[in-house]
């Protein structure tokens, strides 16, 4: 058994207010093998994003980290100090938001952003880092790379501007990427080239990748595992044909149902009632009670944990004998 | 077969970019235009939904905001139930036939007024079009309204920022619905809405269709929500037409070297093993398509024929395509 690369610990995310404290995050834990890509997909407000911003410590104050612990490797980096944190993130942790034009600062070079990177976490010569630049631009599949590195961002077009961000992200060479909905503003047909490219590159990088998106059609085509999150909660996690095919969750199964599929049509569509709770009204017991088609009296009263239902599986609901409750 | 609701007959629509006058003077350049529409024809039948697919900068929205009257076309003309509606029209003619028809917008809510009442939000339309209508038959009018979009009367006292997303889109479509439209034109009405609100705003427009026999032009970048909804579709690109046709058919035999590119791009949710087929470049910038079929620097199929001229719509099976390959039977 290969030891996971990455391990969060009934992490907790939390934002006080003058109402009272929410909870973006509640209690979750799960793993990230050497290599692997795992999914998370959720609603609005589901809090995946937050999960990836408490990995790499970019949590806006005067949100908090609550509970719980997160490692990288063998070092615990969810109560360093900033400067330290800085140092992980980028070297061992890579980042692509959704946003290129947001990630790429307008007034620099391509260049000088790719070298700036590479020389903060790399003991390399600027020609040497100039050169691991064209390297990557080239890799990610930017014509003309030795050319276009001196360009400034708005001279790229979306599509492009994103295969510069997972160059910028790859640069340092980091063992983790966590790539926020990297391509909900790319078109369909630009949407798969960004998919693909950012496969090969971490499978050839040996990196990992933790890919939050809303978009089921990604996941299914670029994840390992996928975790299911629901009002800040795991709902489901497991390997990610189980979770498509065989949905354990009554969430997950209403998720895959309201897809619509290029295969019918013209039929109704599954539709789960509601909407997901707001974070300050989330309902006692299981939070998907109030919408859930299969709810019994337990689900109104007793919080499901996320629980193992069987190997490499696990579901937070009482529908399946072995759950305990949180 | 039904005769059609909306006509759209050769369609342009050019927007003008240039840089300031004093700007032009100096760098001695001429005026910049941008075609966002060109020559777009195609037909709507009564009671059925029409959907505009493409990505972004297709022109899809535009061909909406010319349907409804937000933007004057540059050329051709619109043809609602036999009347034309580019010619100008006036006082109470202009009235009775606008509202007929009525427009649902991407983001609900930019679309709602922050500082109205979601009641007053709705009975504008009413105060517009039913002027006889007093104040208790409008509030009772507003109720049903609210209770056939899933909402409750009550929810009316409320403000729009103390709805959901998926909510808010449902006041939208009551609005919409106030003045018994025959007509509804939706630009991207589930985009912004996560699945599963996605799944029941696309279920709620369904039988509001059939009950009151509604005629859709529906718009949207997602083939799967358009497979879903849609009895004809029209694929754009860079402003013009690649393909019309039913949408079964579409979607069993796309034509247009564009058409089966999307169709290879969707991805693959039931994990049968295919894999998306990599497409090679981008939309080209607007301002500068290139000659010929705008699709030809992307197309595998691409000859010299396509890199000089146009082509225009074809039927071929049970659609039409704008492609010269196809029209030479090359593929």
């Amino acid at each position: 058994m290969t030891e996971p690369l990455l391990s969060v610990r009934n992490l907790a995310v939390e934002f006080p207010t003058r109402h009272g404290i929410l909870t973006a995050v509640q209690d979750i834990s799960f793993d990230i093998m050497p290599g692997e890509v795992l999914g998370m997909v959720g609603e609005s407000g589901a809090g995946k994003s937050m999960t990836g911003a408490a990995i790499i410590g970019l949590i806006e104050p005067p949100g908090r980290i609550a509970r719980g612990e997160i490692w990288l490797r063998d070092q615990r980096i969810d109560n360093l100090p900033p400067e330290k944190m800085r140092k992980i993130r980028g070297r061992h942790i890579g980042m692509i938001f959704q946003d290129p034009l947001t990630s790429l600062n307008p007034l620099y070079r391509i260049s000088d952003q790719l070298i700036e990177t590479i020389r903060t976490h790399l003991p390399v010569s600027r020609d040497e880092a100039r050169k691991r630049a064209v390297k990557l631009l080239d890799d990610v599949g930017i014509p003309d790379a030795s050319r276009r590195i001196d360009d400034y961002p708005h001279q790229f077009s979306g599509g492009m501007r994103q295969r510069v961000v997972i160059a910028l992200a790859l640069c340092a060479g980091p063992e983790l990427v966590i790539a926020d909905e990297p391509t909900t503003a790319l078109d369909v047909s630009v949407q798969a080239q960004i998919i693909e490219v950012m496969k090969e590159l971490c499978a050839e990088h040996g990196a990992a990748i933790m890919l939050v998106t809303h978009d089921m059609g990604v996941i299914a085509e670029a994840a390992d595992r996928v975790a299911v999150m629901y009002a800040g909660r795991l709902a489901e996690i497991g390997p990610v044909r189980d979770v498509i095919k065989d949905a354990r969750h009554p969430y997950s199964q209403g998720l895959m149902g309201a897809i619509p599929r290029l295969g019918e049509s013209l039929e109704r569509l599954v539709h789960i009632p509601g909407s997901m709770p707001r974070l300050n009204a989330v309902p006692p017991g299981c939070p998907f009670n109030p919408r859930c088609p299969k709810v019994f009296d337990k689900c109104r009263t007793h919080r499901p944990a996320t629980s193992e239902i069987e190997p490499g599986r696990r579901a937070a609901c009482w529908l399946y004998p072995g759950v305990t409750e949180a | 077969m039904s005769e059609p609701l909306l006509d759209v007959r050769h369609l342009s629509r050019r927007f003008d970019v240039s840089p300031p006058w004093l700007n032009r003077k100096l760098e001695r350049t001429g005026k910049v235009y941008v075609n966002a529409v060109k020559d777009v024809s195609f037909s709507v039948k009564r009671g059925e939904t029409f959907a505009l697919v493409g990505e972004s900068g297709s022109g899809k929205t535009t061909i909406a905001r010319l349907i409804v009257g937000l933007l004057e076309p540059t050329e051709g003309e619109i043809v609602f139930d036999g009347q034309s509606l580019s010619r100008g029209l006036q006082g109470r003619e202009a009235r009775r036939l606008r509202r007929r028809f009525q427009m649902i917008f991407q983001d609900p809510l930019a679309s709602l007024n922050p500082r109205w009442r979601v009641t007053d939000i709705i009975a504008e339309p009413l105060r517009a079009f039913e002027r006889g209508m007093n104040d208790r038959a409008r509030r009772l009018r507003v109720g049903e309204l609210l209770t056939l979009v899933g909402l409750s009367p009550e929810d009316g006292v409320k403000f729009p920022h103390q709805f959901s997303g998926g909510q808010r889109q449902r006041i939208a479509i009551a609005r919409a619905l106030a003045a018994k439209p025959e007509f509804i034109v939706c630009d991207e009405p589930t985009s912004a809405l996560d699945v599963s609100v996605q799944a029941q705003i696309l279920n709620l427009m369904k039988d509001l269709q059939d009950e009151f026999g509604l005629t859709y032009v529906f718009i949207s970048h997602n083939l799967q929500v358009v497979r879903h909804m849609a009895n004809e579709i029209g694929v754009l690109y860079l402003g013009r037409l690649a393909e019309v046709g039913e949408s079964e058919a579409l979607f069993e035999h796309p034509r247009h070297p564009y058409t089966r590119m999307l169709l290879d791009a969707v991805p693959d949710i039931d994990m049968t093993g295919r894999r998306r087929k990599k497409v090679e470049g981008e939309i080209p910038s607007p301002l500068r398509p290139p000659p010929g079929c705008p699709f030809n620097p992307r197309c595998p199929f691409a000859n010299d024929r396509c890199r000089i001229e146009v082509p225009g719509l074809t039927p071929v099976g049970l659609q039409a395509a704008a492609c010269h390959a196809v029209e030479e039977g090359r593929i």
